[in-house]
């Protein structure tokens, strides 16, 4: 199955991250393509520099943001294959956010051809 | 129904139930395959006489009536999967071959109290597919309207399919968390049935615990096993003629089933004797020290309290804090427990069995109580603790 790994955590929380956050993430994704997890991942630049675009009666509204300052945002993704929801959770844990932040699990919907 | 199909089911359709869904990977499915076994069961069973094994019997016309539903199903998609049944129906499940019927329950038990399921909901699936209890029994015990747990039921055993919640006993560091997960549950289902007194409740958590213990012991099984024994064995004294509550201090200990006591401590002293304590078992040792003891007053209370030392330190939650409190003050030193009480304010205010125990140190230390008494009661839903307290309350001085 595959499964979205969804990152979220306060814009600026990682300053209280015990050890080198980088070097962490860099790891973690070593060990998950090392075990043929790994679909894919990216991290996302910051709210400020979204876009929201919203198509209403036709004509297409484009807005700044959103700004989300005190709530946990989006700040990055894993496409992760496992072979149930315990081996997808065991992976979420280990990613490095999930220490101060929250990990969301969703799997893939599947459509039937 | 009739009484041999009836026992059959009530004895044995967890075990067959965990089978079927271990087999087919679906919990609707199974439980309708089941459903079909039981009505030809009904039909055939008075005529052609009893099975020598019913509930392999049941195994083997259920997993028939699978197939067949899939069969159908299978037709109307694909004809690969067409192939796949074919050769599933080929394995053993004969019904002769099928006397022993593997146990699954182990690990479904497992999947009903996975983490990533609601707490009512691992109760509800528990009930639903372990104790075979259906969905209109769990709805009237939780006071839930059925539509409320039927949609419960059905919202849980798609995200087992959805989300990959896998059917298997969990390995590695994350046992103990996902035991206690599974402990958490039965015991929920205990004093579900304790409380507000469906002891049918009760006893399928026992049962569950039972099963539990003999698939996987561990020092925790036993001691939650334990503790719900000795409640259980305390339970004839606990009610006067009118259904009033009556204290522990207060109750007739020749009433208590004293040989059930001694097969909880036997258990627990096996239990505890792998030096592996947990809060269950911490509990069970201090209802044994009170089923232990000839009179209240007879009662170890330094052990006791000992006890609450050891299990704040395992779980240090407000409602431990609040249990070792009120040990205090029975060991006789009322003024302490109320010292501790009152730092506990902010964290129970509201909470019923905090305002109940406050009221009575508070009566104990020979303060003002009736205040306390009239909080207590008013967030009291029990019938038999309205009386209890309301009687409490009147008999300050």
């Amino acid at each position: 199955m595959q499964y979205m790994a969804f990152i979220y955590a306060v814009p600026g929380s990682e300053a209280g991250y015990d050890g080198d956050i980088m070097a962490d993430y860099g790891q973690f994704t070593q060990e998950a393509v090392a075990a043929g997890v790994f679909k894919a991942g990216d991290a996302l630049m910051p709210t400020s520099d979204a876009s929201s675009v919203q198509v209403r009666g036709g004509s297409t509204a484009v807005t700044d943001g959103p700004f989300a300052e005190t709530k946990e945002v989006l700040g990055g993704y894993y496409l992760l294959e496992c072979a149930d929801l315990d081996e997808a959770i065991k992976w979420a844990a280990k990613i490095p956010t999930a220490k101060y932040g929250t990990i969301e699990l969703r799997p893939l919907m599947v459509f039937e051809r | 129904m009739n009484a041999t199909l009836a026992h059959a089911y009530k004895a044995d359709s967890g075990r067959v139930l965990a089978a079927l869904i271990a087999q087919f990977r679906d919990f609707d499915l199974a439980e309708e395959a089941l459903q079909d076994a039981m009505i030809e069961a009904a039909r055939t069973w008075p005529r052609g006489g009893t099975p020598s094994s019913p509930s392999a019997w049941l195994l083997a016309v259920a997993r028939r009536r699978a197939l067949d539903r899939l069969r159908k199903l299978a037709r109307a998609k694909d004809e690969a999967l067409l192939q796949n049944l074919t050769l599933m129906a080929e394995d053993p499940p004969e019904e002769e071959a099928a006397q022993e019927i593997p146990d699954e329950r182990l690990r479904l038990i497992f999947t009903c109290c996975h983490p990533a399921l609601a707490q009512e909901a691992q109760v509800a699936l528990t009930l639903r597919t372990l104790c075979g209890l259906s969905a209109r029994e769990i709805a009237h015990a939780f006071l839930v309207p059925h539509a409320t747990m039927n949609q419960r039921l059905t919202r849980a055993k798609a995200k087992i399919r959805h989300a990959g919640i896998p059917y298997k006993v969990p390995e590695g560091p994350e046992i103990a968390t996902r035991l206690n997960t599974v402990l958490s549950v039965i015991y929920l289902i205990f004093n579900a049935g304790y409380a507000p007194r469906t002891p049918a409740l009760s006893a399928e958590a026992l049962r569950l615990c039972e099963g539990l213990h003999a698939l996987q012991p561990k020092p925790e099984t036993a001691g939650l096993w334990a503790l719900m024994s000795l409640h259980m064995a305390r339970d004839p004294a606990r009610m006067d003629a009118d259904n009033t509550l009556i204290s522990l201090k207060d109750q007739d200990r020749t009433l208590w089933n004293h040989p059930a006591i001694a097969r909880a401590r036997t258990r627990l002293l096996h239990a505890l004797a792998q030096s592996r304590p947990g809060p269950y078992q911490i509990q069970a040792a201090i209802s044994a020290l009170h089923c232990e003891a000839e009179s209240w007053e007879g009662t170890d209370w330094p052990q006791i309290l000992a006890l609450y030392k050891a299990l704040y330190k395992l779980s240090p939650t407000p409602v431990v804090a609040l249990n070792h409190a009120v040990a205090k003050a029975h060991a006789g030193a009322p003024e302490r427990a109320l010292e501790a009480l009152l730092k506990l304010e902010t964290a129970l205010f509201g909470y019923q069995p905090f305002h109940a125990a406050k009221a009575d140190i508070l009566a104990q230390c020979g303060h003002a109580a009736r205040l306390e008494y009239d909080r207590a009661i008013a967030l009291t839903t029990a019938p038999e603790e309205l009386v209890f307290l309301r009687r409490k309350q009147q008999e300050l001085p």
